[in-house]
Formats: C-alpha cells, sequence, structure tokens
C-alpha cells in the first residue's frame, strides 16, 4: 500500500508539450509510472515519448481511461485546466503549477471536494511512491522503498531530506507535496490520517514552514488520532515579521504563523524536532 | 501588493463605499477646493503613523503649509513619506469595524464585523467580534449577512447601510484578488449615514498581471527587492550581514535558519528556485554583490536541477564579474562531486556539511 496513488494510477499530464511536460513524461516513466495520455489544446495526434496528446481532457480520458492528471500548464490556465479535468471522471489531481492566484485555488479546492476528487497542491512538487508511481516533477534518483511517510510544504528541502534518508538506508512510503501556498488542496491532516491507515508507513514525517496554522492543526490531530511515531522539521525559525519567504504562503502575519508556536504545538504533541534539516534521518533512524 | 490608504479609498469610492472627500497634496496650490479645518494624512504601508505624528487636523492655510511641510519626508519606522492625502474632516458618533481576509484553514474568504472599531482589532476581545466564513462556491448570500447582524446591533436605517457595504466590499474583494480588505474604523457619522475613515487594502501579487488599473508601486519593498521582483527572482533584505542563495525557498529558509544557530545572521534570502540557467544565476549574483553582504553562503541541493550546471554558472560570474567578499559553498545531490571541483577551482570554499558551512560562514561574517 501507499497514501494518495499507487502503480495503478492511470496519470494523464495538462501541458505535456511544453518543456517541462516533454521532461517530467520522460522521468516519470522512467520510474515507472503508467503515463497514457498528454493533453494540449491544439496538439491532438502528436506524441510525447510515445504517449499520445489528446485536444481536451475528456477525450483523453475516453481514449485512455486516466483516472488522474496532473497539471503543468502556466498559471493564468492553470483554474480552467483544474476544473476540465474536475469535471471528468477524474478523481487524484495533482497541481504542480506556482504563482497561481489564491482566488482562483479556494474556488478549485472547493470544487474537488464536492467532486471528491483529491487534489494535490497547487505549487507542490506532486507525489513519489517508490517502486509504484511518481506523479510530479521530484527526482526519481533519491527514493528508497520503505516504511517512512512523508508529508511537506516545501520542495528542495524535502528532496534533501529523503535524499538523507536513503543515504543511511531508510526508505519511504510516500512522498507527498502538500504545497507552499496559502491555500493548497491536501493539508498535513489528510496525509496524517492516510499515513496513520496505510500498513506500510511505520513512522511519519513532516517538514513544516512558518505562515498559517497547519502545524499547529496538525500536532492537535496527532495528540489525538495517530499512534505511529512523527518527526519534524520547521524551517523558517528566524524568518522576520511580515516577510513573505519565497513561498506565498510562508509569512508571519498579524502574529500568525511563527516557529516558536509551530515548535510549541509540536512538542507539546510529542512530535521529535529535528535542529537541521538532514537531522530528521538520525532520529528516525533511532527512534522510528 | 499593499495599496496606499488613497488608493484603497479609490477602490472603495469604485464599488459606492462612502469615503471623505480628499485629494493628494504636494504643496499649498492643492489646497484649493478643500474647507478648513480638515485632515493630513500620511500614506505609508504600516500602521502606527498617528501615533508616529503622521495625522494632523489643520485649521488654516499657515497650518496647513507648515504640518504638510513637515509630514511631507517623514521617516515612519523605516518608510519615508512621499505622499500625503488631504481630508475633509468628519464627526464620529460609533466607530465600527469591518473586514474580509483569506481564512486559510477552511480555505475561504472570513468576514468579521465589530462594534469596537478604532482600535486595532488583535486588541478586541473575540466575544466581541463576528465573523461569517463565506464557501466560494456559493458566495456571499444574503443569510449570511442577517446572521452577522443577529448580533451586532443596529438601528434599521444604519443596518441597511452597513449590509450594502458588507456586499460591496466582498464584491471587490473577490473581483480585485484581494488578500485583505479592512475599514477601521467604519464610522456612523455624526449627521448620519456610515463612511470608511481608513483603508487597508491587499492584492495578492500573483493576481496583478490581471489588475492593469492598478499601479504596481509595491510600497513595502526595499529598492533592491523591487529591482528583483522584476526580474523574477525570489530576493529578501533582512537585517543580518550573510548573503544566502539557495534553491528552494523552504531550503533557503533552513539555511538562515542554520546560519542563527551558529550565531550568524542572514542578510539576503535568495532562493534560485528550480533555475540553473546561467543568466539568472549571474542576475542573482549581481543582486547579491549590491547588497554588499560581508560573506555569501552559497546552499545547493540537486535534484533535477544539476549541481555542477549551476556551478558552472558561479564560476562564470566571479570570473567575469569577481566578487569582493569570501564566498562559502555547500552542494549536495545530483552531479555533487564534479560542482564541488568548479567552485575549488573558481576559489570558493566548500563545506562538508549545512552545519559545517553555516558555522565557516558565521564565523567569517563576525
Amino acid at each position: 500500500m501507499s497514501i494518495f496513488v499507487d502503480k495503478n494510477n492511470k496519470v494523464l499530464v495538462q501541458g505535456a508539450t511544453g518543456h517541462q511536460g516533454v521532461f517530467h513524461i520522460g522521468e516519470m516513466l522512467n520510474f515507472g509510472t503508467k503515463v497514457v495520455a498528454g493533453v494540449t489544446p491544439g496538439k491532438a495526434g502528436e506524441e510525447v515519448h510515445s504517449v499520445p496528446v489528446f485536444d481536451n481532457v475528456k477525450a483523453a480520458v475516453e481514449e485512455t481511461g486516466a483516472d488522474t492528471s496532473l497539471i503543468l500548464v502556466p498559471a493564468r490556465f492553470a483554474k480552467d485546466a483544474v476544473f476540465e479535468a474536475l469535471d471528468t471522471t477524474i478523481k487524484t489531481v495533482v497541481v504542480i503549477t506556482e504563482n497561481i492566484p489564491f482566488h482562483d485555488a479556494m474556488e478549485f479546492v472547493h470544487y474537488a471536494k464536492y467532486k471528491n476528487a483529491i487534489l494535490i497542491g497547487p505549487n507542490c512538487p506532486g507525489i513519489a511512491s517508490p517502486g509504484k508511481t511518481k506523479i510530479g516533477i521530484l527526482p526519481g534518483n533519491i527514493f528508497k522503498v520503505g516504511n517512512v511517510g512523508v508529508a511537506s510544504r516545501s520542495g528542495t528541502l524535502t528532496y534533501e531530506i529523503v535524499n538523507s534518508l536513503t543515504e543511511k538506508g531508510i526508505g519511504q512510503s510516500t512522498c507527498v507535496g502538500l504545497g507552499g501556498d496559502p491555500i493548497i488542496g491536501t493539508t498535513f491532516i489528510d496525509a496524517l490520517d492516510a499515513f496513520e491507515k496505510d500498513k506500510e508507513t511505520k513512522s511519519i514525517v513532516l517538514v513544516g514552514e512558518i505562515g498559517g496554522t497547519a502545524e499547529e492543526d496538525a500536532a492537535e490531530y496527532i495528540t489525538e488520532h495517530i499512534s505511529k511515531p512523527v518527526f519534524a522539521f520547521i524551517a523558517g525559525r528566524t524568518a522576520p515579521s511580515g516577510k513573505r519567504m519565497g513561498h506565498a504562503g510562508a509569512i508571519i502575519a498579524r502574529g500568525k504563523g511563527t516557529a516558536e508556536s509551530k515548535i510549541k504545538a509540536f512538542d507539546k504533541a510529542d512530535v521529535k524536532l529535528a535542529k537541521f534539516p538532514t537531522d530528521i534521518a538520525d532520529l528516525v533512524e533511532k527512534f522510528g | 501588493m499593499k495599496l496606499y490608504e488613497y488608493q484603497g479609498k479609490e477602490l472603495f469610492e469604485k464599488y459606492k463605499i462612502p469615503v471623505p472627500k480628499g485629494k493628494l497634496v504636494k504643496n499649498d496650490d492643492d489646497f484649493s477646493g478643500l474647507h478648513f479645518p480638515f485632515v493630513l494624512k500620511a500614506q505609508v504601508p504600516i500602521g502606527g503613523r498617528g501615533k508616529a505624528g503622521g495625522i494632523k487636523i489643520v485649521e488654516n492655510l499657515n497650518d496647513a503649509k507648515e504640518k504638510l511641510l513637515h509630514i511631507m519626508g517623514m521617516d515612519i519606522k523605516g518608510f519615508i513619506v512621499r505622499k500625503v492625502l488631504a481630508e475633509e474632516k468628519v464627526d464620529t458618533k460609533k466607530e465600527l469595524y469591518l473586514s474580509i481576509s483569506l481564512d486559510r484553514t477552511k480555505r475561504m474568504p472570513l468576514i468579521m464585523i465589530s462594534g469596537q472599531g478604532g482600535m486595532d482589532i488583535e486588541s478586541v476581545a473575540d466575544e466581541l467580534i463576528f465573523k461569517e466564513w463565506i464557501n466560494p462556491l456559493i458566495g456571499l448570500q444574503p443569510f449570511h449577512i442577517r446572521e452577522l447582524f443577529s448580533k451586532l446591533k443596529l438601528d434599521k436605517a444604519e443596518g441597511k447601510e452597513f449590509s450594502k457595504i458588507i456586499s460591496n466590499i466582498y464584491k471587490l474583494f473577490r473581483n480585485y484578488d484581494c488578500e485583505l480588505v479592512e475599514i477601521n474604523p467604519l464610522i456612523i457619522r455624526a449627521d448620519g449615514g456610515l463612511m470608511a475613515l481608513d483603508s487597508k487594502v491587499i492584492i495578492n501579487d500573483d493576481a496583478m498581471y490581471r489588475h492593469s488599473d492598478i499601479i504596481p508601486e509595491h510600497v513595502e519593498l526595499t529598492s533592491l527587492e523591487k529591482d528583483a521582483k522584476e526580474k523574477g527572482i525570489s530576493f529578501i533584505q533582512l537585517d543580518g550581514n550573510i548573503g544566502v542563495i539557495a534553491n528552494g525557498a523552504g531550503l533557503t529558509m533552513a539555511t538562515l535558519d542554520a546560519l542563527t544557530h551558529y550565531n550568524g545572521k542572514g542578510g539576503v534570502f535568495l532562493d534560485l528556485g528550480g533555475t540553473d540557467d546561467p543568466e539568472k544565476v549571474k542576475q542573482a549574483f549581481e543582486l547579491m554583490k549590491k547588497a554588499k553582504p560581508k560573506v555569501i553562503f552559497l546552499n545547493l541541493f540537486g535534484g533535477i536541477t544539476k549541481c555542477d550546471t549551476v556551478a558552472k554558472g558561479v564560476k562564470a560570474v566571479i570570473e567575469k564579474e569577481g566578487i569582493d567578499c569570501p564566498v562559502i559553498t555547500r552542494i549536495k545531490g545530483m552531479n555533487e562531486s564534479a560542482a564541488k571541483d568548479i567552485l575549488k577551482d573558481a576559489g570558493l570554499i566548500t563545506g562538508t556539511t549545512l552545519q559545517d558551512a553555516a558555522e565557516k560562514s558565521s564565523s567569517l561574517a563576525r
């Protein structure tokens, strides 16, 4: 098992023929992902690494039975693309695109809920389950099959942490990038709940950062519902108030979203906190 | 992007929310059409300007000249006043509060109203603030407003006017991609009727492309930050002396944290993102040089981005442009050893781990 996705997901890529699309379709195929279709309006009949390209999602789903969409289209077209996917039988949508206006995200997140679909992102690296599938832009070479579940608000920092786990011989069940935006579809709580139910996951790593109260909410949920050991790293302990630290969601505003508050909440929930990103691997080795 | 008070009020007028009559003034020629006494208000993107002396009531022409001269150019918490709004003075019977913000947890717009206007909403007791969340799929409905008003007692005429303002503010919030619209205080005038005495409007940066009527001044950014924004580089100035360049926002933040652990202090946050484009790397280093850090700390993790490609870009910049401060690097991931060789060759100091490199950077910056 794994969470949210497995080897059976049939993936279509919206924004398949751009530079990113072509590169990552290749990377995903190498990882073993079932990429069945690409969608780019006006490019029907073309192929990307032998994957057929369609004009619209509906046609691609009808032809290939795709049940998952990876969104790589530019921010201005992202809302339209996500709605187009959700309006078919697609049940999982992974939104990589950065800089989507959050009013757009707000709308498609609620529409996904209404459609009972899983929406991961936006502004995320995607999701990978080693040995099974990778839907997104995470580097394929850092993973190893194993029992640690990882959920994170950032990209590169997560690769660093996963890489240090793998270097110690500790593998991962699923690694999900939740996204660095203020509005995201899948939260720490959704991931915690899924990891708790997943038989392959023995321990859980959360990579959080300043901004919002997702970590505080997660800590509360851990106390009440999670029996597996949880480890965490929080980025932005020294970030000043009022400055947006790269991610649209990473901002301390009106006294809310400080690292201290998150660290305090995790401490209270008996979550073991790492000082440096690579310390996570040591903690998991010792206590996981 | 934060708007100035006067820009926010221009939007309020567009959405039929009453505001005091006023205009921007540069010198006494601009006072024509204003009736004494009126109010001069410094335009700065930060609260607390009243206490800092940035708001003054003026009684006559001489008084106005003198006080305008005093306010213009004033430093309010690091922001130099370049714009002053002159406004009619309005007598207040009662001060209310109204805002629409984004609730990240519920992922919905949150409307807040209170009968305790005029002060910082954070200092108002929770039971005196009335809240309503709006699911964006249904939008603001009359029942939301009825629920809000069931708790805040207003007379019939005022209630009617207030509900019109709420629905117009909600339209403004949605149409202009706002992060925040706040009216504090929203007053009931001594002679009746509601009026927005202040405005706080923040528009989502990512949506600015569809609001070409708003001139993007980025009042809250430093000039280097503005320059970076135009180049599409994520660059933030902080108050330390170590310039951090890393790839990914989370990793850049974690790098700043590591410096603090060794008593170092970050002066610049520069996120290269997923790029290994030599031109972008060059622009990043140029910006960093202008910020004049004592030490530069380059921290890279190569996933999809190849470390050696970035290293080549860095080497090219340093050889061509020169760099007058030590550069400490820490490289991990795809093609790491090739990258280390290139950087050593360029005369940079390489650390073995994040901790090692952070310690080196911090001690060199002292």
